[in-house]
């Protein structure tokens, strides 16, 4: 493609992605750059009020310690983290993040953000750690907060919105940076930096969802969240962790609007076709997944196990209790009928602000199936499987922890490359967010409070490795060709056929996707194979995608947006692979809830309480995999 | 079709190079077509329903019509977003509505200020203390455990 011009944009810390983590680390590069007379680029492929995760908005903050005010401590959310991953977490990262996060939520107040509080000006609590917020525009005040940060800071031309990043620029063993190109004009883009920082969130769509018509973008986390981070962490040599701990959320059923506040605030069961409860009916179960089993709160994941086999067993549908739920508050104003409706009011306002401000679908399909929660129970399911290491999944990069906590079993992996809080096992090369593995419920406030951390960490790599990037021209022309190639092979082919979507020379993005959701959905369990798999489907599985990731090749893109799209599919399609190899490698059943493996079901403690780790080597294109001990803290 | 431009109202933000819907969908699904000056979702199967392209539409051209393929007929959630609170309006099947009014935002827009009035601690790189810290946190200095 002669026409794409090449723009090349020189800076110090390259920022990718525009979600929270993103503008957490703008927020603080803003600060340690200036102090340090360093530029900063932040490139997002969307726009930054309203990219991300948390574009819709949110109705509660779910990471809020307190510890200052001494409501929680930090060695208290560790173990929860511990507990709730099935002993698997990198607990040093988990600490930190916590440490941070009461400074972010005490800002987003700061910048604007309306936090729910109690007549004694006490955040109101949903859950002993989440805080419920008013927070449609949430994203907009973060981003804001970014942007005025760089602005009075003095920064200009910093931020280059609606440029998709597609691959890490190396330097050897470092990375010197990332190219892309613009989705809206013929541009290709090459940034140079002394470091990355990659904020792209995690990953939907690479499983068969549910909804395959229209609903195919109800997608419960937002189909923009392509894998992007782990594609440019993996492709870059960084090692990965926990890549095979997915995540399932359960949610009420097709709109996939929250339930937190159902179960947390309103304290709603959960009931099958029996009317059986089967937290109470399978809890003699809960014993062979000790310890983390019998301790409370029991682990999202084995919730979701006791719900899946009543489903498995034909006592589906699950019901949330709405009804019930409502009629127990009512019962204890049952003898003042004013403070009565004015409780029901507010309630109701709760319960639809709730979906109104995070899942407005959910709203549409209540009102669409005239639901009034205090009549009538609505269905709960459990979703197909993401990629979101911020949540209750724990996917990402293995990164450095911070100096003064990190496990000196952890530290000596990065004493040779530097330690640097965040920085992956590529030199220069930082991530935060759905990007970090293994530190788990950092949702939005801490994947913004880890974004921080990172872009400090990486502001000081930058400060002791203050050298130009060395860029080979010649590498950035191929890799120019190679990442348009898909516009050129369809115009190449595309007048032949009757049809610019069928053709034997080329396959489009869309069906390239639906080929990589069927593989990933009948082989590595997901929904329509009741979240269970074993070693030969797996196997045949890889098979699969081994010719799918050949037939990559021959992705074509009519547009600049088809570009996008076909590149996002790439890193699906990355995001797949690595996540069957770990769950190959790992022979046991340690999360059942997201995955089973039906040759392997139980958890084995005794070979498998490890971390599992992989690299893909970019000068072989070979993939290790090996176990990595957990180093508990003293907490 | 999940996000849906009402011909009539739109004005195709009046001939500038990218309309307001464009600039905001987070799924790059919003297009002008220049020849009718009407925007479009390209492909409303990848339409997430953040309702971004209805709250920012300065002529209130666009509108969501639920998923067809699991939702009933017959609703609509209409938001009308200012600039401290957002008001919905929620049609049922049956012809009932609620309406309900959010707070957004307690401070005025563009105004956010960055580093909140809190002050940072240190100038040391290597410090794990970001800035605003401690101040920020609430507590006195940043908590640390002795390896």
């Amino acid at each position: 493609m002669a026409n794409f011009e090449t723009v090349v944009v020189d800076t110090d810390l390259l920022i990718i992605g525009g979600g929270m983590s993103a503008c957490g680390a703008t927020f603080e590069a803003a600060y340690w750059a200036k102090k340090n007379g360093l530029k900063v680029a932040v490139v997002d492929k969307a726009a930054m009020d309203r990219s991300g995760a948390v574009a819709m908005g949110l109705s509660a903050i779910n990471q809020y310690i307190g510890y200052a005010a001494g409501d929680n401590t930090l060695e208290d959310y560790v173990k929860y983290v511990r507990q709730d991953l099935m002993g698997i977490s990198r607990e040093d990262l988990v600490y930190d993040i916590a440490r941070h996060v009461d400074s972010s939520v005490h800002l987003f107040e700061k910048w604007g953000l309306p936090i729910w509080k109690d007549d004694a000006g006490k955040y109101v609590h949903e859950g002993r750690w989440q805080v419920m917020i008013n927070g449609e525009s949430y994203k907009v005040i973060v981003a804001e907060a970014a942007k005025n940060a760089m602005n009075q800071a003095g920064f200009t031309d910093w931020l280059f919105e609606r440029v998709f990043i597609v691959e890490p620029l190396m330097d050897g063993d470092t990375c010197v940076g990332a190219v892309g190109f613009s989705v809206r004009e013929e541009k290709f883009y090459v940034f140079k930096a002394k470091a990355t920082l990659a904020c792209m969130g995690g990953a939907v769509h690479v499983f068969r969802p549910r909804s395959v018509g229209e609903g195919l973008g109800r997608a419960w986390y937002p189909p923009w969240n392509a894998g992007s981070t782990a594609y440019f962490t993996i492709r870059a040599g960084a090692e990965m962790t926990c890549q095979e701990v997915r995540f399932i959320p359960v949610r009420f059923k097709d709109g996939y609007g929250p339930v937190g506040a159902w179960f947390l605030l309103f304290k709603s069961r959960a009931t099958n076709a029996m009317g059986e409860e089967y937290m109470v009916t399978r809890a003699n179960e809960l014993p062979q997944w000790a310890p983390y089993g019998l301790a409370k709160p029991i682990p999202a994941n084995l919730r979701n196990w006791l719900g899946m086999e009543d489903v498995m067993e034909g006592k589906g549908p699950i019901y949330m209790r709405t009804e019930e739920a409502i009629a127990n508050i009512a019962a204890a104003y049952k003898d003042d009928p004013k403070a009565f409706k004015r409780k029901m009011k507010e309630l109701e306002s709760e319960a639809w602000e709730d979906f109104l401000d995070m899942t407005i679908s959910q709203s549409l399909l209540w009102a669409g199936s005239n639901i009034q929660p205090e009549e009538k129970s609505s269905e709960i399911a459990a979703a197909e499987p993401y990629f979101i290491g911020s949540h209750s999944g724990a996917s990402g990069a293995w990164v450095c922890g911070p100096a003064d906590v990190m496990p000196a079993d952890y530290q000596k992996q990065w004493e040779p490359l530097g330690v640097y809080n965040h920085m992956t096992t590529v030199k220069g090369l930082f991530t935060a967010g759905d990007g970090a593995g293994a530190s788990s419920h950092k949702f939005s406030s801490g994947s913004h409070a880890e974004g921080r951390i990172a872009a400090k960490g990486a502001i000081a790599y930058i400060v002791d490795h203050n050298t130009a990037p060395k860029v080979d021209d010649a590498a950035v022309n191929k890799m120019k060709e190679v990442i348009l190639a898909p516009m050129a092979l369809f115009e190449q082919h595309v007048a032949m056929s009757s049809d610019p979507d069928i053709n034997p020379n080329f396959i489009k993005p869309k069906m390239f996707m639906f080929r990589l959701q069927k593989i990933m959905d009948e082989y590595v369990a997901g929904v329509s194979s009741q979240f269970t798999t074993n070693k030969s489907l797996l196997e045949r599985g890889l098979e699969l995608l081994t010719m799918l990731k050949e037939d990559s090749a021959k992705l074509a893109a009519a547009d600049l947006h088809e570009l996008m799209r076909a590149w996002e599919n790439t890193h699906r399609m990355w995001i797949a692979e690595s996540h069957l190899r770990h769950v190959l490698f790992r022979e046991e059943s340690r999360w059942p809830g997201y995955y089973y493996r039906a040759d392997f079901p139980k958890m084995d403690e005794a070979n498998w309480k490890c971390f599992v780790n992989s690299v893909w080597n970019p000068k072989t294109g070979e993939w290790t995999i090996k176990k990595v001990p957990v180093v508990n803290l003293p907490v | 079709m999940p996000s849906y431009v009402i011909l009539e109202k739109c004005d195709g933000c009046k001939g500038q190079d990218k309309t307001a819907c464009m600039y905001i969908c987070p799924n790059d699904l919003m297009v002008l077509d220049k020849e009718k000056m009407k925007a479009f979702n390209r492909a409303p199967e990848m339409c997430w329903e953040c309702y971004n392209c209805v709250k920012i539409c300065p002529q209130q051209a666009v509108d969501v019509r639920a998923y067809a393929d699991f939702v009933p007929m017959g609703a609509s959630v209409v938001p009308l977003r200012g600039s401290e609170d957002i008001m919905w309006t929620v049609k049922f099947r049956n012809g009932n509505i609620k309406r309900f009014k959010f707070p957004i935002r307690t401070t005025a827009e563009g105004k956010a200020e960055p580093l909140g009035g809190f002050e940072t601690g240190t100038d040391d790189i290597k410090s794990p203390v970001l800035c605003t810290e401690p101040a920020s946190t609430g507590g006195k200095e940043l908590p640390t455990l002795k390896k």
